[in-house]
């Protein structure tokens, strides 16, 4: 979990006047600065933002088809961008794809493998394609993914097809890993092994670009956040700059009947209902709804915590708020 | 399930809402039953998220199951273990009951119709979905077909060109094997049989295709589980594809009946000629659905049926050689090996000569008999499992296959060992006739003009003979380049996103793939080449024209070549359109080499084919400058397609 203590003040967001031509900065794994890609007339990506800094796990969010896998293939090289700056471990994802290809590596969010190679030999064939792979740590990790590397590709299922990708790409020694949308098919035993990889990868001082549409997993992972919507980045930040936007839903039974929640700042569409009540309260007021109920005796309390489409649905639906936003948008306007 | 589902499949899921991916698994289908009904749990209600230590307080996540009130222990990585009651086996015995046995005793309460519900709108989804597909393979059966008579009818107008004929193939064992033996000389019968063996191997593959595509196929994608959890009955989808092959090949034998009568056949026999077509297309649509149920992959099903088309082929042509020749010599009764096959019925019901009618009665049973045997295995199985084991694979990646090159050979091997198999068989078959040339093609003199046209007009009938084959198989060959390098495409569309984001090149794996297809290329030529000259000498017991035959087989290199060239600039510059576009070009070559001559095209229409700038060998001298061109446009080509695909996004 993020703490504020994390964005103190010296957080400088890395919009398009921050990052433009004159400061690529060394640091950054990635920076993209009004990135446009089109496909016919549909406009995949439109002047997107995004600045992932050396040694951080980006969280990259946003709903199916806002794109977020055209982006990482422009980042890879696979396709070429029509306008805008993207700079990939100082390098240029298209012209130096092969170079750039080396230090780092890359998990399909859609996991296609051969279908008569064996788990084990496509592990190992990207680990070779993409200069080698260190054998222990692909045994260990074989181990922990509970992967039967000598089943044939075709019968494995989306999940074990995503084991094999993440495999393949943990065991390499790179410096920047391109994960979109990883853990999809994972149950959760399998995704908390997945968490102590990305967490590994940290400690390490890699850099982790985590393209997900699920908050609670970046949640936990990610350093910063960008939030992408129709091929624009509509916010980035740390968490708590985000979470400070949103509201979480609680449902409560306390032993004496509730009094004086309405009063409390932060409070929205309270149901009341003797010693129960459902309300939503901004994360920023959270303490002192806590700290009310507290008194109250809490029986029961079930906490919600706003998901990615919650954020989306107050950053879209809600009108327009007066009060200045602690994150940088990536609107280019 | 081979995967024990305990340790990967646990009761309790986190706290965390599920993405919808994650929601639809093959695996579930099969064997594990506890993912889905904890999921509607954690949609239902969203529990804090678990503490530090991995325990989840399972209230909120079990109920759905009856999962105990209290708390479940979730240590990470070490499976799941149940307090109280086991609900987790309990819940799977439940489960697999239901899925095998039980959900038959389920819908049988409300009669056997419950087990078909569903199969009229799913034949009318299979309907829908090849109506393409089915037309064309119709329509094209049947042109093959009339082509054939109506040339044949040409070809035998006299009494005695038919008598030679019949003769020739009473005489020549070889051409037994292959076509079957004939019934009488009538137009007719050598109709039947120069075009039922092979037409009724098409039909079978169609039907084949059709039966698996809409059984096994739908099981592999995970279509047949959405579909399965509508209101679909068991047997429904089994059905609604033996329904749709019987349609396809009920419309066949009207088809083909219909347009041997307009060409001047007698009614009766074409009548039967088509029945017999479309029984055999029934016959393997039933062995398909036997194989559909054994097999786990499309692929299997498809080649395990395909395998015993195969044998039903070779047991009749056994059948065929083995043969007596009756008393006059114009016809030859074959031995029991031929009755075992449902190739071999089509052709001893001798439908122009007389026509043995109860033969067709052996095609129903012999479906109904498969038909059955397919129900009672779906009833022994679950969604998406086989009978058959699946085989495994080396944990480890051998050396030889990490790299581009090495991935490419793998990919594209099996391909190539399969066309090996088939140009032997036909270079051997080729090199065994070519002693019999000349005797074969005297029984008619349109034949000798045609060989002499499409052969280089040379006055040795022999040479003419080999000049005409090496332009025909060379052409055959270059449909395996094509095959060959239309993986690209499938890879494009697969697996390459992988492989592009690691340290190869566009250029370097495009290559690899090339290389791959022009050697194999070259191999089937130099095998086609050698099979031809080592049949034709240990035939003739004259291997002097070893080299001569060898050379003119590979004269044919350069020109597939240029036509490997045009695949990889389409698949660089026009990749959703690379696969019609490289298939069309193939049968234009073939059509433009083995018409042109007989139609006098003229000369720049015949130059667009790379195979018309060949030398005829052995009949002319030959000639190394078009060879040496054709390999220069062949290189340009390959240049500029590979440049293209450099250039452009990747058609995903």
């Amino acid at each position: 979990m993020l703490t504020a203590g994390q964005c103190g003040p010296g957080f400088a967001p890395h919009g398009r006047e921050a990052a433009d031509d004159e400061d690529p900065a060394m640091s950054d794994a990635i920076a993209v600065t009004d990135l446009t890609k089109t496909f016919g007339d549909v406009r995949a990506l439109d002047r997107l933002n995004l600045t992932v800094r050396t040694g951080e796990v980006h969280g990259f969010l946003g709903p199916n088809g806002a794109g977020k896998s055209t982006t990482i293939r422009v980042l890879l090289g696979l396709l070429r961008k029509d306008s805008g700056h993207a700079v990939v471990l100082g390098g240029d994802p298209w012209k130096d794809a092969v170079a750039l290809h080396r230090r780092l590596a890359y998990v399909p969010g859609d996991v296609n493998l051969w279908p008569n190679l064996s788990g084990g030999e496509a592990i190992d064939l990207f680990g070779a394609l993409r200069g080698g792979l260190d054998e222990r740590r692909r045994e260990e990790l074989i181990e922990r993914f509970k992967l039967d590397p000598t089943r044939k590709c075709r019968t494995y299922s989306k999940g074990n097809r995503q084991k094999v990708a993440l495999i393949a790409a943990f065991a390499s020694d790179v410096e920047l890993y391109l994960l979109d949308e990883p853990t999809s098919g994972l149950d959760p035993l399998m995704d908390a092994v997945f968490r102590d990889c990305i967490h590994q990868a940290k400690r390490e001082g890699k850099t982790v670009l985590l393209s997900s549409h699920i908050l609670s997993e970046v949640e936990a992972l990610a350093d910063r956040i960008s939030i992408i919507r129709d091929g624009r980045t509509v916010e980035s930040g740390t968490l708590a700059q985000l979470r400070h936007l949103t509201r979480t839903s609680i449902s409560v039974e306390t032993a004496r009947p509730i009094t004086g929640l309405d009063a409390l700042p932060g409070v929205h569409d309270l149901h009341l209902d003797g010693t129960r009540a459902r309300f939503q309260v901004d994360s920023e007021h959270m303490d002192t709804v806590h700290r009310h109920l507290a008194e109250l005796g809490v029986r029961a309390l079930t906490s919600t915590p706003p998901t990615l489409e919650e954020l989306f649905m107050r950053h879209y639906d809600a009108p327009p708020r007066p009060k200045p936003r602690p994150a940088e948008t990536g609107d280019p306007r | 399930m081979n995967e024990p589902p305990a340790p990967d499949e646990p009761a309790v899921t986190s706290a965390r809402p599920k993405t919808p991916e994650g929601g639809v698994r093959r695996e579930n289908a099969a064997g594990d039953d506890l993912l889905p009904a904890a999921e509607t749990n954690t949609s239902a209600a969203r529990p804090e998220e678990p503490t530090s230590d991995g325990r989840v307080d399972g209230r909120a996540l079990g109920s759905g199951r009856g999962l105990p009130a209290g708390r479940v222990e979730k240590p990470v990585g070490e499976g799941v273990r149940h307090e109280g009651d086991p609900v987790g086996v309990k819940g799977r015995h439940e489960k697999a009951r239901s899925l095998t046995g039980g959900g038959g005793r389920h819908e049988s309460t409300r009669g056997a119709a419950g087990m078909f519900a569903g199969t009229g709108r799913l034949v009318r989804l299979a309907l829908r979905r090849d109506r393409v597909q089915l037309p064309v393979w119709l329509l094209a059966l049947t042109g093959v077909v009339a082509a054939s008579a109506s040339s044949i009818q040409g070809l035998y107008q006299t009494e005695q060109e038919r008598l030679a004929y019949a003769m020739s193939n009473a005489g020549s064992a070889v051409s037994r094997v292959f076509n079957g033996a004939v019934a009488d000389p009538s137009v007719g019968s050598i109709t039947a049989t120069e075009t039922y063996g092979f037409t009724a191997v098409l039909v079978a593959l169609m039907s084949i295709m059709a039966v698996v595509r809409h059984t096994r196929q739908n099981e592999e994608t995970g279509r047949a589980e959405l579909v399965g959890a509508a209101v679909v009955g068991r047997y429904a989808m089994l059905t609604a594809a033996l329904v749709v092959a019987v349609l396809a090949n009920a419309v066949l034998a009207l088809l083909m009946a219909g347009t041997l009568v307009a060409i001047g056949l007698p009614a009766a026999g074409s009548a039967g000629f088509g029945l017999a077509l479309g029984g055999a297309g029934i016959a393997f649509a039933g062995v398909a659905a036997v194989t559909a149920q054994l097999s786990e992959s499309a692929r299997g099903a498809n080649g395990l049926a395909g395998a015993v088309l195969g044998l039903a082929f070779l047991v009749r042509g056994i059948g065929d050689m083995l043969g007596e020749p009756t008393p006059d010599g114009t016809s030859v009764t074959s031995l029991w090996p031929s009755w075992l096959s449902p190739v071999g019925w089509g052709q001893q019901l001798h439908p122009y000569a007389g026509g043995r009618w109860w033969v067709l009665a052996l095609y129903p049973v012999f479906f109904a008999a498969l038909v059955w045997t397919a129900y009672r295995l779906t009833d022994h199985r679950d969604v998406g499992t086989g009978m058959m084991p699946v085989r495994r694979g080396p944990a480890v990646a051998p050396r030889t296959l990490l790299s581009p090159l090495g991935l490419a050979w793998r990919l594209q091997r099996g391909v190539l060992l399969g066309w090996s198999v088939g140009v032997a068989i036909m270079a051997v078959t080729m090199g065994a006739l070519g002693r019999e040339a000349e005797e074969l093609l005297a029984t008619s003199d349109e034949l000798k003009e045609y060989f002499a046209q499409i052969g280089g007009g040379g006055a040795d009938m022999v040479d003419a003979y080999f000049a005409a084959f090496m332009g025909i198989f060379g052409i055959v060959i270059a449909g395996y380049t094509v095959q060959a390098l239309l993986r690209i495409r499938a890879e494009e569309t697969g697996p390459l996103e992988a492989v592009l984001a690691t340290a190869v090149s566009r250029p370097r794996w495009m290559l690899s793939h090339i290389t791959c297809a022009m050697l194999g290329t070259v191999a089937l030529l130099l095998l086609l080449g050698l099979g031809t000259a080592l049949s034709h000498g240990m035939a003739s017991g004259d291997f002097s024209q070893t080299l001569e035959l060898l050379g003119a087989a590979l004269a044919q290199a350069p020109a597939a070549l240029v036509l490997a060239g045009l695949v990889v600039l389409t698949l660089g510059a026009l990749p959703r359109w690379a696969v019609a576009l490289s298939w069309t070009a193939l049968v234009a070559c073939l059509l433009i080499s083995q018409l042109g001559p007989l139609l006098e095209l003229p000369q720049p229409v015949m130059n667009v084919s790379p195979f018309s700038h060949v030398p005829y060998l052995p009949v002319a001298d030959p000639a190394a400058t078009p060879l040496v061109a054709l390999l220069a446009v062949a290189a340009a080509l390959t240049g500029l397609g590979i440049g293209a695909f450099r250039r452009r996004d990747l058609a995903l």
